[in-house]
């Protein structure tokens, strides 16, 4: 890492070096946005200039970007986020009465009726409001208390925030986390950062990746030999394995949560987004409630969702809540201190989440036009699932479960011994080297298993659902004739 | 160490100081002991919450099934004890608990109580909006453009201000503020604030592949720090920050685990940086860390002063000489008042003292959307430059962004408005124009009414406020006052700030809260406020003052 010197002499070097830096943050990956994304980013320069390739575009099917894939917003949640920008519009008669309504609501809990003023750290307490009114429609009429509710950055930043509460320890007294395999690798990214311990607990992808409370047991214990696993995450709808929790598979959870004494983390960004027929999203909170005081005064439990999923996908204004059950009053002053650092979430995201949790009502001029667009996105996600599903189990070597909900896909590949040999020489993983193939030759980006864990010997890719039908036919179409070369080439 | 010793604000913040601190130490950070504060062994209980169950949760120790039977009920999995003792280290005053105290007040009013004041004046923040500011009116067009796109058929909004919103569009995924972008930023954003940056510095080249967009500069800021900060003891990074210092710093160091090192402005000679200060401080700090950054405010918060070309110069040549990596943190750089003042950027002076500088000193510098004459807080918009930064490094850095997606667009949209504003000739450049003056020249006229006022007050001293949006005043606080705080394990500053909140329902925030040489005191308020409530709340400042010294006489 040394130098040249200023006059010949070996130079002091940089302060900040590979060997110098926060040796967490290189413990950190992200395959979500890693190296195959980067090499896709650098391919799509290319053929702005002109390079010729076996393709036209780059296909970025790497992550759940819905408006990037071409669905459009809602229009009456960017209506009122231009009146919010731009308050002269308010004067305009184009804009509906409903959007004028929601847009003066949220401006009059600003500072100087701006956007652009700091919003308390927790959040504008009357979106703040909203969202507790929206859980409990939600969740039956179980209540929910605005203080509860912390406006975020995302969800991400919000998991992150409760991950940073819980970490402490040294040695075997260092907290460990459970979190499913496969799992988003925000948590893995997150834990690495945190020095925190990574406890795996396996999706039984036989079983429709579903979750077997003996594997959260097995893997508990055998993590207590050397860390102290304090958290429990859960990610449903599964991320990326789509498969939606059954209100018995959640009620067990939570006991075992309660018997082994984890704080429970669960992230709920999609749930709109399910599909299945016989599947119902059911909220971690509602079900604690259900089983009784003996559960709901004692499970410490943080719910997330965010503004960049289910028929919104509003990613770019990084919006979302968490919800925090059963904490110790102490503990939630230390969080208020801790995000007050921040100042705020963005204003924008904020009031994009105070539309989602409270839409257009039946009586309202823009509840039929908000209904049509919600109800076109999520139905036409529903078929995208659908045939995703029936185009990959037919392709030899690729098997899938169905996509209950969420966005993605997350089929088991067949590799042959050859390319797994390639992959190894290039000290690749077989996935990653399958996807890097896939990428320069069709042009289509996807994440391989390994970047969210899977079973050893097993390999995986995970493909969003996202891109508009007729397009997704094409992709799924491409993805099938290279897995058969792939397999043929390597044979 | 008096890095510690002003942190300590409240009853409750030093009981909880004295216990992280201990595990600190124990941790072996480098944490001194500060003195003797009595600290209650453990806080009230919560109810449901029994002592033998609180030692066992301890670092989160497994526990023995005591509770199956309903005998002993558990302690919580999430306690005070057992929650990141960084995170309890963290202080950040100028959202602490006397703005949490305005925040009640506010609501007591609102439900018809009665106050000796009509109304919650918060001049604890920056937050120029919040004031009553009006924002730029271009900028808003553009972003109601980007939000609805559907007015771009609108013949009522000007077509630079639609140019501007079709190129953000284009630039995208799916022509949509509502997709992620990349991680380090927009491309077309990261270009524009090159251009900026190098029309700023008069031409010294910048690449739009060492600029990252950020959350607000706070993001950036934690972000540099996090890279920097590893070692155990003696080893243990340290970052040299000013005493004032915005309170960010301390709050990210605390949580960072990484040691703070406090060199001191010199408030005799208007909050100037002194070079033998800094070797002072560093100095003492090598004993017992690894000093690796050093940060400096310019212009100033809380304050408000103008670094000379020669100082910055004089920093440079240090962080050279002592290889430490530079944090210039710029986000007042529009906020210059002062005759005779003017803002330099780290990255000009430092190319401009030529290769023997320009090509080692390692710098990262910071800039916002919140602050100059937008203000626009609430978007949370930024970015960073980093100037020779190691290749690996910098390839770390665009993973650990990637983890957090990207920025919120609208303020990456905004910044982009901010670096690209209407150039003459566009139709709304002189509305532009206009706006943008009449904000920066209230804000100077605001600047010197503040320190003229607060100059005639006995017991009041400040020093001219040359840039940022802050004065930042000594105030002699009389004996018997000082040990009525003290009696009450407050801060006497603080102890000041809070009776005048709750006598005049002025939020300021204490200097402890910034630092400040012991047995000093002082205070910080924005001078944002419009002219005529900034005069009545100089003179309610003055009066309060007055009767307290009287009081306490």
């Amino acid at each position: 890492m040394s130098q040249p010197a200023l006059n010949g002499v070996s130079g002091p070097g940089k302060v900040l070096t590979l060997d110098s830096m926060n040796p967490n943050v290189k413990r950190v990956d992200y395959a979500v946005r890693g190296p195959l994304v980067q090499r896709a980013v650098q391919i799509e320069k290319e053929l702005e200039q002109g390079v010729k390739k076996p393709f036209t575009e780059v296909i970025k099917a790497n992550i759940g970007d819905a408006h990037a894939m071409g669905q459009k917003p809602i229009t009456f949640f960017r209506q009122v986020l231009a009146l919010c920008s731009y308050p002269d519009l308010l004067e305009d008669d184009k804009f509906p009465e409903d959007a004028k309504k929601r847009a003066r609501r949220i401006l009059g809990a600003c500072g100087g009726q701006s956007i652009g003023a700091y919003s308390a750290s927790q959040g504008i307490e009357c979106i703040r409001q909203d969202v507790a009114r929206y859980i409990e429609r939600r969740d039956g009429g179980i209540a929910s208390n605005p203080d509860t509710i912390y406006l975020s950055t995302g969800a991400s930043d919000a998991i992150v925030t409760m991950l940073k509460l819980l970490v402490s320890g040294a040695g075997r007294d260092r907290t460990g986390v459970m979190i499913p395999i496969p799992q988003y690798p925000l948590y893995s990214a997150a834990l690495a950062d945190l020095g925190a311990v990574q406890v795996n607990y396996y999706l039984d992808e036989d079983r429709c990746w579903s979750l077997d409370v003996k594997e959260l047991r097995r893997s508990l214990h055998a993590a207590r030999e050397h860390c102290s696993p304090r958290v429990l995450c859960i990610i449903n709808p599964g991320n990326p394995t789509g498969q939606v929790q059954n209100r018995q598979c959640i009620e067990d959870v939570i006991r075992f949560a309660k018997e082994e004494h984890l704080f429970l983390m669960a992230d709920e960004v999609y749930q709109d987004n399910v599909y299945a027929e016989g599947c119902e999203f059911h909220s971690f909170k509602k079900v604690l409630f259900e089983m009784g005081p003996e559960y709901s005064s004692t499970v410490e439990m943080a719910s997330f969702h965010s503004t960049s999923k289910c028929y919104m996908g509003e990613c770019g204004f990084r919006g979302g809540y968490m919800e925090v059950i059963n904490m110790d009053p102490e503990v939630k002053a230390q969080l208020i201190k801790l995000v007050s650092v921040r100042l705020c979430p963005p204003v924008p995201g904020q009031a994009l989440l105070d539309l989602v949790v409270n839409p257009p009502q039946p009586d309202e001029p823009s509840y039929t036009s908000f209904m049509k667009e919600r109800t076109a996105v999520l139905a036409a996600l529903a078929e995208k699932a659908r045939l995703t599903q029936e185009i990959f189990n037919a392709v030899p070597g690729i098997t899938c479960n169905p996509v209950q909900g969420a966005m993605y896909t997350f089929p088991c590949i067949t590799l042959p011994q050859k390319a797994i040999a390639k992959a190894k020489e290039e000290g690749q993983i077989a996935d990653a080297f399958y996807c890097m193939r896939l990428l320069e030759e069709e042009g289509i980006c996807l994440v391989p298993g390994s970047g969210f864990g899977q079973r050893e010997g097993t390999f995986h890719f995970r493909m969003t659902i996202l891109p508009p039908t007729e397009k997704l036919k094409i992709v799924l179409q491409k993805i099938r004739e290279f897995h058969l070369r792939f397999t043929q080439e390597f044979s | 160490m008096s890095a510690m010793r002003w942190r300590l604000l409240a009853p409750r913040n030093v009981r909880l100081l004295d216990r992280g601190r201990s595990e600190r130490s124990a941790g072996g950070n480098g944490a001194q002991p500060a003195r003797a504060l009595s600290s209650p062994p453990v806080s009230a209980s919560p109810p449901g919450r029994t002592l033998s169950s609180l030692s066992a949760t301890r670092r989160g120790l497994p526990k023995a099934k005591m509770s199956e039977n309903g005998v002993v009920p558990r302690a919580k999995v999430l306690t005070i004890d057992t929650m990141n003792p960084t995170v309890k280290n963290v202080e950040y005053a100028v959202r602490g608990p006397i703005v949490a105290r305005a925040v009640e007040l506010e609501r007591e009013l609102s439900e018809g109580m009665k106050k000796p004041f009509a109304e919650v004046i918060k001049a604890n923040i920056g937050d120029a909006h919040a004031m009553g500011q009006q924002p730029i009116t271009f900028f808003r067009q553009v972003l109601a453009l980007c939000s609805y796109p559907e007015l771009l058929n609108d013949s009522t909004f000007p077509d630079d201000a639609k140019s501007r919103a079709r190129r953000i569009l284009q630039s995208c995924g799916g022509n949509s503020m509502g997709s992620y972008s990349a991680s380090q930023g927009i491309d077309s954003v990261r270009q524009d604030v090159a251009r900026y940056i190098e029309r700023r510095d008069g031409g010294v080249p910048c690449d739009p592949n060492n600029v990252y967009l950020t959350t607000g500069a706070s993001d950036g800021i934690m972000t540099m720090l996090k890279l920097l900060v590893c070692g155990e003891g003696m080893t243990r990074t340290g970052v040299m920050i000013s005493i004032p210092q915005y309170p960010l710093y301390s709050a990210a160091l605390a949580e960072l685990g990484a040691v703070q090192i406090n060199y001191y402005l010199n408030e005799e000679k208007c909050w100037s940086l002194d070079i033998s200060e800094l070797q002072r401080a560093l100095d003492e700090a090598r004993n017992h860390c690894n000093p690796r950054a050093l940060c400096i405010i310019n212009p100033g918060n809380p304050t408000g002063q103008v670094q000379s070309r020669e100082c910055i110069e004089d920093v440079i040549r240090f962080a050279a000489k002592e290889g430490l990596f530079l944090m210039a943190d710029e986000v007042y750089q529009d906020n210059v008042y002062a005759e005779g003042c003017q803002f330099h950027s780290f990255k000009k002076v430092l190319f401009e003292m030529g290769p023997e500088y320009s090509d080692t000193v390692e710098l990262a510098s910071f800039h916002s959307t919140s602050k100059c004459y937008m203000g626009e807080c609430g978007f949370r918009g930024g970015y960073m430059e980093i100037i020779n930064m190691d290749d690996d490094v910098k390839a770390q850095l665009t993973k650990l962004v990637s983890v957090r997606l990207c920025p919120p667009v609208p303020g990456q949209a905004l910044m982009d408005l901010v670096v690209n504003p209407p150039q003459p000739g566009e139709p709304s450049y002189d509305n532009f124009i206009k706006e943008r003056s009449a904000t920066l020249s209230a804000l100077a006229e605001k600047a010197k009414l503040t320190e003229q006022i607060l100059n005639t007050v006995e017991g009041i001293s400040c020093n001219p406020v040359q840039g940022a949006m802050y004065s930042f005043p000594r105030i002699i606080i009389p004996e018997k006052a000082v040990k009525e705080a003290t009696d009450k394990g407050q801060q006497p500053d603080m102890f000041y700030c809070m009776k005048m909140l709750e006598e005049t329902g002025i939020c300021l925030v204490p200097g402890s809260g910034f630092g400040q040489k012991d047995g000093t005191y002082h205070f910080r308020m924005t001078i944002l406020p419009p002219r005529d409530k900034l005069q009545i709340l100089l003179n309610k400042v003055q009066e309060f003052h007055q009767k307290f010294t009287q009081h306490y006489s």
